[in-house]
């Protein structure tokens, strides 16, 4: 019988080691799927525990903060944002039922203290309670303030801005806001609005017809292949045919042998249009995806809150070189373009840097519960977008809008504006209630032109007016309050 | 034959030491600050165990010197589990403790001669039926969850089943000694399978309608897998035909196959291991929290103390049977994987001490009594560990020695004593007559 003892042995051995093995699973590698199913109510009670780290914009204003509740030994935190409304985009929220949106949903572990596999272990071994790191965005609090109470005058819309060498940002502002510490109350009500989106973060989210904001596109596209030169000419009459359509410019205004500058300068419909089509497909496609269009903008709010621009199907589909679109209105910035304010931005600040775009961040440093700073931000290239003395020749050109032509409201005393300004006639605008009359207004540009600290896109829905009248105004004012903070 | 004793003595000097070490973790924890409470708790276990010790020294100088040591630590670390949970439950489970300790010298001191047992199996057997019986009594059954495990006679409570497995491998044991022969002889090859004869086979049948009846009767399919498995071991053993294993299983789920599929309890929970998710909140809540549970423990866990029981604010709680059925996975939780490996190595080390007793033993009884009983107590620890790491469907058994539970405690006293007094006569006999102390006593 000792043979079947031994075997029976080495049996109950086997049956061991498979509780291991499943133990090993579940504790171990398949830890972190676990950890996130929605049915597993520990992380999120857990965090709850954990005072979860600061945000402060560049200038030291407490954005969001973690405040103890309860009595010691059952403590909890929860979250609160001393500033309101005012930051509530691009910041988002974060709370135990609600979970966590935006930047607080991105940059989640930093905040709650995660860290290296390793030094959790270290945690784990010392005893050490978790504890959050703060984050220090590059937003300035004087700017994002003024981009708001300006935006909440002239209608719903956008501001972006980027600092065009670092691609640090520093004002991402979004009407209609929210107060993110209303949001455990009225999160379903806010959702429901569908007329409003409060939680619709429309820098990054609002998918708008860029208007004539998307010349500057289009220019770069006819420098870039060679199609044209900043001394070319095109005639431009008031009317011209373009797939079998009438496309005309503004007053049906004449514009023969025009270069680059003029066209720009006054926005010349039949000219660019003209030019879109020399240009080709290829060429044009080419140059919107080395600004960013077509993919998710690189910057550090969570992948499916970051909507793609380009040409787009009502059904999100992005289209490329080899679809049928309608090429001599891609380059006035009509067809289905959609864009966001952070997409145009980025072309403003890809200009403004001598053609190389930097990736956009929010964040800029990282600072742990003992005041040192563990993370900073070390700005990176996206990509070349144009080559430098392309963006010097767009440079020269945007600088003419301002001085002389369609953006005369972004002029700023003492200081060289370029700029493009953009007025997309959206007729019938279900979330304007359907007036005829309604624009989405548009003012890109930078600032100051022979050294570009900043790069802005503006972006107003539904007014009447033009993009001269509401957008380039607020340029003006953030432009203004980001150039006295230098 | 002192040696193997004060390998004992030796032994529980770090049992007493980590239990001491464990409480003081958890009041560290509790209370912020260390009161001598955890050291008069470790001196008062470690008096207890010393008395033990001598008891041993005295009724049984040749017995296995490792395991009570082991079968110490699992109690105090189960001890300091339970008591992280609950100190009033830690309380009961210390009597439940020195109750066990009490039987486990009656047994040593009542059954020296244990073939005494042979005499009455079939008395034994039925006694064990009758208590796996007990729990569908009108009057003093009780179920819990679905499954009728447990008798209340007035103030007593208890679950019978714990006690049943120990007359059942008696009873196994002492018919399998004396039918071996032939069942082995008897056999036949029928289609290349070496089948058993019939007439032997009968009481082999009633073992398997009886596991079937109590998969039926009593609604857990966690013990009657643990007497079925035990039953297979023994068979297996004493026989030597491994295609007597090969039929014996392919019967037993072919029947639980049935059952599960039209007795609701067993099908429900055949379901919801299959896929826990499908009612996360209701059926499915203890299996999916214990393993959520092990995976907030990682590699080292979280430390004594430490883990989530209940929801912060009245919410419920996080573990359902925390002192019970879910004890693994807060030790999986509290000290991590590293940690489970070392209860988990416990076991397997009794186990491997088990076995050895069984292998030392002279006759057939002896031997098949060890195997039955290490047997027995390793597939129970494999069936609820198994149950709350999904390697099996989660039922209702008991952690030996760690899970809370006073009947739970004392059986397996009872059936320790039982492997000592049988590794007490067998390491006598075969060192005796070579005369050889040291040379067979460390084997």
């Amino acid at each position: 019988m000792n043979r079947q003892i031994v075997k029976l042995f080495a049996f109950i051995v086997v049956l061991f080691g498979v509780l291991i093995g499943f133990t090993s699973y579940w504790s171990v590698f398949d830890a972190e799927a676990l950890k996130e199913k929605d049915q597993n109510a520990r992380p999120l009670i857990e965090q709850q525990q954990i005072p979860r780290g600061r945000i402060l914009t560049a200038d030291g204003v407490v954005i969001a903060k973690s405040i103890p509740q309860g009595p010691k030994g059952e403590r909890t935190y929860v979250r609160r944002y001393p500033e309101g409304p005012l930051y509530g985009h691009p910041i988002g929220y974060s709370f135990v039922q609600q979970g966590n949106s935006e930047f607080e949903q991105f940059h989640n572990d930093t905040l709650v203290g995660e860290e290296s596999e390793f030094g959790s272990i270290l945690d784990e071994i010392t005893g050490a309670t978790p504890e959050g790191s703060d984050i220090v965005t590059n937003i300035d609090s004087e700017a994002q303030a003024i981009a708001l109470a300006d935006l909440e005058a002239a209608g719903f819309g956008a501001v972006v801005a980027i600092e065009p060498k670092s691609g640090r940002v520093q004002v991402m502002a979004s009407n209609k806001p929210y107060d993110p510490n209303r949001i455990p109350e009225e999160i379903n009500r806010l959702n429901r609005n569908k007329l409003e989106t409060p939680l619709l973060n429309r820098p990054a989210q609002g998918l708008y017809p860029p208007g004539s904001t998307f010349k500057v596109v289009t220019a770069a596209a006819g420098l870039e292949s060679g199609t044209i030169t900043p001394d070319s000419t095109i005639d431009a009459p008031g009317t011209i045919e373009v797939e079998g359509v009438p496309l005309s410019n503004d007053f049906n205004e004449d514009f023969f042998g025009a270069d680059l500058e003029t066209a720009l300068t006054n926005s010349v419909n039949t000219w660019f249009a003209q030019l879109g089509e020399d240009v080709g497909a290829n060429a044009l496609f080419e140059q919107m995806r080395k600004f960013g269009f077509g993919s998710t903008p690189p910057i550090d709010l969570p992948d499916d809150q970051v909507y793609v621009s380009g040409v787009r199907e009502l059904d999100g589909q992005v289209l490329g070189p080899n679809d049928a679109v309608d090429l001599g209105r891609v380059a006035i910035g009509q067809e289905r373009l959609q864009v966001t304010p952070l997409q145009m931005a980025m072309v403003a600040a890809a200009v403004a840097n001598g053609g190389k775009l930097m990736k956009p961040q929010i964040w800029s440093r990282v600072i742990d519960p003992d005041g040192r700073v563990t993370e900073k931000l070390d700005p990176s290239e996206y990509s070349q977008a144009t080559s430098p003395e392309t963006a010097a020749e767009l440079t020269v050109a945007m600088e003419g809008v301002v001085r002389e032509g369609t953006g005369t409201n972004a002029a700023i005393e003492g200081v060289a504006v370029a700029g493009k300004t953009g007025t997309a006639e959206t007729p019938g605008n279900k979330s304007c209630g359907g007036g005829e009359d309604e624009n989405q207004a548009w003012f890109i540009g930078f600032a100051p032109a022979d050294d570009p600290q900043v790069a802005i896109a503006a972006s107003v829905e539904c007014t009447e007016q033009f993009g001269n009248d509401v957008a380039a105004p607020i340029f003006r004012d953030v432009a203004e309050a980001l150039l006295d903070g230098k | 034959m002192t040696s193997a004793r004060n390998r004992e003595l030796v032994a529980l000097v770090p049992v007493a030491l980590l239990l001491t070490a464990g409480f003081a973790a958890v009041f560290a924890q509790e209370e912020a600050q260390l009161g001598d409470a955890s050291l008069i708790y470790g001196a008062y276990f470690f008096a207890i165990c010393i008395a033990t010790h001598i008891y041993l020294r005295i009724r049984l100088p040749n017995a296995d010197p490792y395991l009570f040591p082991l079968v110490a630590l699992l109690t105090a670390f189960g001890l300091v589990m339970i008591y992280r949970i609950d100190d009033g439950l830690a309380r009961d489970q210390a009597n439940w403790f020195v109750l066990g300790l009490i039987l486990f010298a009656l047994t040593i001191q009542f059954l020296r001669d244990y073939e005494v047992l042979e005499r009455y199996r079939y008395t034994i057997a039925g006694v064990g039926l009758l208590l796996l019986l007990a729990p569908r009594l009108p009057g003093i059954g009780q179920q819990v969850n679905g499954a009728y495990l447990g008798v209340k006679i007035g103030p007593l409570a208890f679950q019978p089943a714990e006690f049943s497995k120990i007359a059942i491998v008696i009873f196994l044991a002492s018919y399998l000694r004396e039918n071996r022969e032939v069942l082995i002889v008897g056999a036949r090859r029928v289609l290349g399978v070496t089948l058993p004869p019939l007439k032997h086979f009968g009481p082999m049948l009633v073992v398997w309608g009886a596991s079937m009846f109590m998969l039926v009767f009593i609604r857990d399919l966690g013990s009657s897998l643990m007497f079925f498995a035990a039953f297979l071991a023994l068979l297996y053993v004493a026989t030597g035909r491994f295609s007597f294993v090969v039929i014996g299983m392919a019967m037993f789920f072919v029947g639980a196959w049935f059952i599960a599929t039209t007795v609701p309890h067993v099908h429900d929970r055949v379901e919801i291991w299959l896929d826990p998710y499908v009612d996360a909140p209701g059926s499915g809540y203890q299996i999916l929290q214990s393993i959520f549970a092990q995976a907030d423990g990682g590699l080292f866990g979280k430390g004594f103390g430490q883990a989530l029981i209940e929801i912060p604010d009245g919410g419920g709680t996080l573990l359902p049977a925390a002192q019970t059925d879910l004890i693994y996975s807060l030790i999986v939780n509290e000290v991590g994987l590293f940690g489970a490996c070392g209860v988990v190595l416990i076991y397997l080390l009794i186990a491997a001490r088990g076995f050895k007793i069984a292998l030392l033993a002279s006759d057939g009884f002896s031997k098949l009594l060890a195997t039955g009983l290490t047997a027995v107590f390793s597939i129970q620890a494999f069936v609820i560990i198994g149950g709350v790491t999904r390697v099996i469907p989660l039922t209702g058994v008991t952690l030996p020695f760690i899970s809370y539970g006073g009947s739970s405690i004392v059986a397996n006293f009872v059936l320790l004593a039982l492997l000592l007094l049988i590794s007490d006569r067998a390491r006598r006999e075969a060192t005796a007559p070579a005369g050889r102390d040291l040379a067979f006593g460390r084997a």
